[in-house]
């Protein structure tokens, strides 16, 4: 069954095209990779589906949910998570305050709660806290809990905010650029852990990259993006062999020569 | 134990002064400091959740302690004076030593109100905009006073010196102390839980990244929507203290430069930071006093004050953190145990 | 409204509009160069004038210490103008370079530096008042004040004169910010600040000469708010600074056409609204349009929203 299903997504910024009739029905349980050159549109395409742009026309439904007006918190609520191209972590919260505030969809109290300590405020601090203790020992953070984001490095912080999108517990988990500015041997590892949340978190994966050895090595399917517009779609081998990819990635080798 | 220390001692500090006010130890002025400083106090921790916390910059406080002021004054000498516009007595005067907090904690609720005014603009814009919308809100509300003949316009409001004298007619204790006492606490309880809890957080996100806090989940709307109201509402019920202390008030009491003041405590406390705040609070009243005779040239020093801790220690005295994380050793009095930091 | 109370709003408005655009200006340049609101702006216009009150009663030999020659008004009057307007660009500089600057090497947040350009705000208007006490000082008349009538609507040389200069001055900014190399330089800095200093433009002269403009902008509308209403206190920056502030950010802060536009737009609202309402309600409304105006559209008339990119 489609976990998300998106159809016609089109999306203009101003006169620029930026999306243009996306589709794609993404199954429970599977990892895609959304690949294409720089500005086809990739990270737009997240940003359409996580509700942060409301596009120009299409539909997009998750968990048979039409999500197209909602706010990103409500799209959140529903059980999507993301990270970010640019690391974007709470850099004066520490690292276990970061996993605990991106549950805040799941509070099961308001501002009385807060101010009187209600019942459901206690257990849900509880829960919250567990969670985040429980992403903490996964993704091996515990010694860096009360840390600043901003002080650790750089792989360490894209783990991070891989966490605190776990900490959600959602479905679909989007992971714009996992890689971006990694060294090998973090790559080796970031390959390493994505295929081991899968299977941990039975989670459905979708993330785009421009690394080639992490979307061969992960992704069962791949979706190619060029000027807003899919151009191919199959397995990670049929990809490696589309000639319509190999253009849009390396240009059209006639035009170079005229 | 441990979990209650900090309510013990202020509570064993509020009776301590109060004793020494009802003995005859402390002269009417040093009573007049310190109620200014708990006034001060739920200024500038209010201030803090929004310019703090959440990072905003709002720079028009005053109005809406002059809201909270004048609706707690007006319902006051409504409901339990004869005054000469709002005609006799709605209750009997000595009930007022009980509803009291229920006029104030109406002046707080109007205040909030008015602080939608400032909240809903904030979903679109931020910063230096946002700034010139609480300055604006600050000047509407002063002028939109002075335009209220009713309530005494520019010339400002009185009788509360009568309110106050009927509460002690009931009782002869120092009642407004007690309030201020009572207010203070309530506020600086309030902002703790509000900031050491999952749900209070979210403003720090927001700050932090306000995009990122949306996407993950936090209602960035109602979050600002919350501090805002939250913030204008504690000064709404300092308004209603403050008004309660002079026992007269008038819009040129609630000014830009009482919205300064506010900012400098908070500033020089540091953002973000609760007990900063109140230390600063209560620092920055002495320094007021301290620089009296100073006349216009303390309006000179207490800026330069401000200007050379921005260039020096811009974060302010605490920035960021808590007396606890400054001094260790205070964790082990007033930190419950099994609580990380 | 006949139609000769009609002209003759549209008159005053235009003039008062021209304070506050003039002022605005101060602002919005800065901003566009530092994205900094320099909020004792308002002040520099008040020591404007104060600048401009001194040079002209020195001028005019007031104290012991006279020039040995008498010179008529109308040169005194040009002369006080340009003078004020060095003087106070200087103000401006200083300001910028004991206060601002040094927190900008620091590399603080940008919050703080707003703060202390609150505060050197206050600093300057309660200095003033420390110095030279709490006495109002009568500006000296040095160009008489002829006044025209025309129909029914009366108009008079200064009323002319500010529109006039603020007009020619809006001509001239543009043509600077447009046509010269530092003009260019300085909305280069407000579309990349990053990428300006990498190019090996002198990013601190560029803000110097934004605050020299913008300063003497304000003294420039100081010394003609002193010759239009010459009562001079020190808190007179306080409330127009706050305004013109407005006007700006109206306009769209961070554009010189912002500046003009929201700044006669202020004026007409203000001047209209007098004219029709009690006047103790013209700072609520004026300040109320404010407030709609910025719910509806924050960036202001001419400010373009920048994109957050994620």
């Amino acid at each position: 069954m489609a976990i998300l299903e998106v159809r016609n997504l089109t999306h203009f910024f101003g006169g620029l095209r930026a999306v243009f009739k996306f589709d794609l029905a993404l199954q429970e349980g599977e990892v895609l990779g959304l690949i294409g050159p720089n500005g086809a549109g990739k990270t737009t395409v997240f940003n359409l589906v996580s509700g942060f742009y409301h596009p120009t026309e299409g539909d997009i439904c998750f968990r048979g949910n039409e999500i197209v007006r909602l706010r990103p918190h409500e799209v959140t609520a529903l059980g999507m998570a993301r990270t970010f191209q640019n690391i974007r972590l709470w850099n004066t919260l520490t690292v276990f305050e970061n996993l605990c505030i991106s549950q805040h969809s799941k509070l099961g109290y308001g501002i009385l709660g807060t101010i009187f300590r209600s019942r459901g405020f206690r257990t849900s601090e509880r829960c919250i806290r567990k969670t985040a203790e429980e992403i903490l020992d996964i993704l091996s953070l515990r010694h860096y809990a009360n840390e600043y984001p901003k002080n650790l490095p750089y792989g360490l912080q894209r783990r991070i905010e891989i966490g605190r999108a776990l900490a959600m517990r959602p479905h679909l988990l989007m992971l714009d650029e996992p890689a971006a500015g990694m060294n090998p041997g973090e790559v080796d590892q970031l390959i390493e852990l994505i295929t081991w949340i899968r299977d941990k978190f039975q989670l459905t994966i979708w993330l785009i990259e421009h690394h080639m050895r992490v979307v061969m090595n992960i992704c069962e399917r791949i979706v190619v993006l060029d000027f807003g517009e899919t151009i191919a779609q199959g397995t990670p081998e049929e990809i490696r062999q589309d000639p319509r990819v190999i253009q849009a990635y390396l240009g059209d080798a006639d035009s170079i020569d005229a | 134990m441990r979990k209650y220390s900090s309510h013990l001692l202020y509570g064993s500090f509020c009776l301590l002064i109060l004793i020494a006010v009802q003995e005859n130890f402390l002269n009417a002025y040093l009573q007049l400091i310190i109620m200014f400083m708990g006034v001060n106090i739920i200024l500038s921790t209010s201030l803090n959740l929004v310019n703090g916390y959440m990072g905003e910059f709002s720079v028009g406080h005053a109005g809406f302690m002059a809201v909270g002021a004048y609706v707690t004054s007006v319902l006051n000498v409504w409901l339990f004076t004869s005054d000469r516009v709002f005609g006799p007595a709605v209750l009997p005067a000595g009930s007022v030593i009980y509803l009291f907090p229920v006029t104030l904690l109406m002046g707080g609720i109007v205040a909030a109100l008015v602080g939608l005014l400032v909240a809903i603009p904030s979903f679109k814009t931020r910063g230096d905009y946002l700034a010139i919308i609480t300055l604006a809100v600050n000047y509407i509300v002063k002028s939109a006073i002075e335009n209220i003949q009713v309530i005494g316009g520019a010339r400002g409001f009185m009788g509360m010196r009568n309110i106050v004298s009927s509460m002690h007619e009931v009782v002869n204790v120092p009642w407004v102390m007690i309030w201020i006492f009572a207010g203070t606490g309530f506020s600086v309880w309030l902002i703790h839980r509000f900031v050491t809890s999952t749900y209070g957080k979210g403003i720090v996100a927001v700050r932090d990244d306000e995009i990122a806090a949306n996407i993950m989940g936090v209602n960035t709307r109602r979050m600002k929507m919350v501090a805002f109201m939250l913030s204008s509402g504690l000064a709404g019920i300092a308004g209603g203290l403050f008004a309660h202390i002079l026992g007269y008030i008038n819009p040129g009491s609630f000014t830009i430069m009482k919205s300064t003041e506010v900012m400098v405590m908070v500033y020089l406390g540091g953002m973000g930071s609760l007990s900063g705040s109140v230390l600063s609070a209560v620092g920055f009243t002495i320094i007021l006093e301290l620089f009296r005779p100073l006349q216009v040239i303390k309006w000179v020093a207490i800026p330069l004050l401000l200007i050379l801790l921005m260039l020096f220690r811009p974060e302010g005295l605490l920035g960021h953190r808590e007396l606890t994380d400054v001094f260790p050793r205070l964790r082990r009095i007033f930190v419950p145990q099994g609580k990380r930091a | 409204m006949n139609i000769d109370t009609l002209v003759q709003n549209l008159l005053n408005a235009l003039q008062w509009g021209s304070f506050y655009a003039l002022i605005a200006l101060g602002y919005t340049l800065v901003y566009g160069v530092l994205l900094l609101i320099n909020f004792a702006h308002g002040d520099i216009f008040m020591v404007g004038a104060y600048i401009g009150f001194f040079l002209a009663t020195f001028l005019l030999g007031q104290y012991a210490l006279a020039l040995p020659f008498s010179l008529p008004p109308h040169v005194i009057f040009l002369v006080t103008l340009l003078l004020t307007m060095i003087l106070t660009a200087f103000a401006g500089v200083t300001l910028e370079r004991v206060a601002y600057r040094p927190l900008r090497r620091k590399g603080v947040n940008r919050l703080y530096v707003v703060i202390t350009a609150l505060m050197c705000g206050l600093i300057l208007e309660n200095g003033n008042l420390a110095l030279l006490g709490a006495n109002r000082r009568n500006f000296p008349q040095l160009l008489d004040n002829t006044v025209y009538s025309l129909g029914g609507v009366t108009f008079s040389d200064v009323k002319l004169l500010v529109i006039f200069a603020t007009i020619a001055v809006f001509l001239l900014l543009e043509t600077i910010v447009r046509k010269t190399k530092l003009g260019m330089a300085m909305r280069a800095i407000s579309y990349d600040r990053m990428a300006v200093p990498l190019m090996g433009i002198p990013v601190d002269t560029v803000i110097v000469f934004t605050f020299a403009l913008g300063s003497s902008m304000a003294a420039l509308a100081g010394v003609l708010f002193a010759t239009a209403y010459p009562v001079l206190e020190p808190y007179m920056g306080a409330l127009v600074g706050w305004k013109a502030f407005i006007a700006a950010v109206i306009g769209g802060i961070g554009e010189i056409r912002g500046a003009f536009a929201g700044g006669f737009l202020l004026g007409f609202v203000e001047i209209f609204v007098a004219a029709f309402f009690p006047s103790t309600l013209r700072d609520l409304i004026a300040f109320s349009i404010l407030l709609v105006f910025l719910s509806i559209k924050p960036t202001g008339i001419f400010g373009v929203a920048r994109a957050t990119k994620i």
